[in-house]
């Protein structure tokens, strides 16, 4: 005796929906797939090595303000909707795996400038699900304004508090702290629901500018911000690297950050 | 049908206002808008391709550059004259339109179109 029509539509379709199902489940769970789909970086590596030897309080807020005016950053006088792409931090909050109760007397109240470290495993491209944050051939965790829906995956992805969420229309931050608001016409704003974050400059690289930050704390202290090529073993990072001892921001989590700090 | 005069002269009475519209503008269109140029962008005489193109598919193009800036870092345009741009929509368009009102809005306002390019991109302020 065969199988009835109407078994075998059901077993059919059964077969079907686990078949479809059951790929798409393998699929999202595949360990290495993500990785896989990043651009591999060609070579080239962008970091930054900042000598705290040489970093005051004065040129770390020089930074700032040639940062955020650069790159149309408001101030909203709010640490809950604060927007930062580089800003200053103690010791004990930028470095927390290292802090003891016997930090040396210029570390433990020294400011410390922290940015996004630009990381060559990036989390926050990983968990981004329109691919508005990516990282770059050159190794820059990019943004791509138009993309971001604002989800905030990339914020709970990244452990070192790089990224901002535009909580409301940065052109309504209050017109007393941001008289001049946008302070560069050539660069965009954001719009309220974006994420944004810092992005190397690409946009002065491309012109064969230094970021805004290492060309700013340079005016000031010579060799104080250091940007350059890891990949290239003569460039001026892997010198710096070589000569002086540094550490990285929470490298123990594997997101492998390239933003340098020289200590002592 | 209980009521069927009333119905009848409500369904008259109700289509006829929601066609009015069309009866009271029938026969007499508007006319499209021309875009307006500044000074600076008659001078130039040339846009980054020929106006044609540039009228019917402007939008292509930008969505192109912000494409391959944004995504590939590409940042710069040869034009078919050879000409190289900077792809920027407010460094390079809106140097020469400086005019977003004249230039942009009126036509789109015109087509009902709101391209939410200024959600973000800085306008230059015109003098009016």
């Amino acid at each position: 005796m065969g199988i009835s029509r109407r078994r075998f539509l059901k077993v059919a379709g059964l077969s079907a929906i686990m078949a479809v199902g059951g790929k798409a489940g393998f699929e999202l769970l595949r360990p290495g797939q993500v990785e896989a789909s990043l651009p591999l970086t060609k070579g080239k590596r962008w970091a930054m090595v900042i000598d705290m030897r040489k970093v005051t309080d004065e040129i770390i807020q020089k930074c700032k303000e040639a940062c955020h005016k650069a790159h149309n950053v408001p101030e909203f006088g709010n640490p809950k909707v604060e927007l930062k792409w580089i800003w200053e931090e103690e010791f004990e909050h930028a470095f927390p795996d290292q802090e003891h109760e016997y930090v040396a007397d210029g570390i433990k109240d020294k400011g410390f400038p922290l940015l996004c470290n630009h990381c060559s495993n990036p989390p926050c491209c990983r968990v981004c699900p329109t691919g508005a944050t990516w990282q770059r051939e050159d190794g820059i965790v990019m943004m791509d304004w138009h993309r971001c829906i604002g989800c905030r995956f990339c914020m709970a992805g990244c452990p070192y508090g790089s990224r901002s969420f535009n909580w409301g229309d940065p052109g309504k931050a209050p017109k007393e702290l941001n008289p001049d608001f946008p302070t560069n016409p050539d660069f965009p704003t954001r719009t309220l629901g974006v994420v944004e974050k810092c992005t190397f400059c690409n946009e002065r690289l491309a012109k064969g500018q230094l970021p805004i930050c290492v060309e700013e704390a340079n005016k000031i202290e010579k060799d104080s911000f250091i940007f350059g090529d890891l990949a290239d073993p003569d460039s001026n990072v892997r010198k710096a690297l070589r000569k002086h001892f540094a550490i990285r921001r929470k490298p123990e989590l594997g997101t492998s950050p390239n933003v340098y700090y020289i200590i002592g | 049908m209980y009521d069927g005069g009333k119905i009848i002269v409500g369904l008259i009475i109700g289509i006829g206002l929601l066609l009015s519209p069309f009866f009271y503008n029938a026969g007499k269109a508007v006319k499209a808008p021309e875009p307006e140029l500044t000074p600076k962008a008659k001078e130039a005489k040339v846009c980054v391709a020929p106006t044609p193109y540039m009228r019917n598919n402007h939008m292509h193009l930008l969505d192109d550059w912000r494409q391959t800036v944004v995504r590939n870092g590409e940042r710069y345009y040869k034009a078919s004259t050879g000409k190289m741009y900077y792809k920027s929509l407010q460094v390079t368009c809106l140097d020469c339109h400086s005019n977003k009102s004249k230039f942009c809005d009126q036509c789109h306002n015109y087509i009902g179109m709101d391209p939410y390019c200024w959600d973000c991109h800085i306008v230059p302020k015109e003098n009016k």
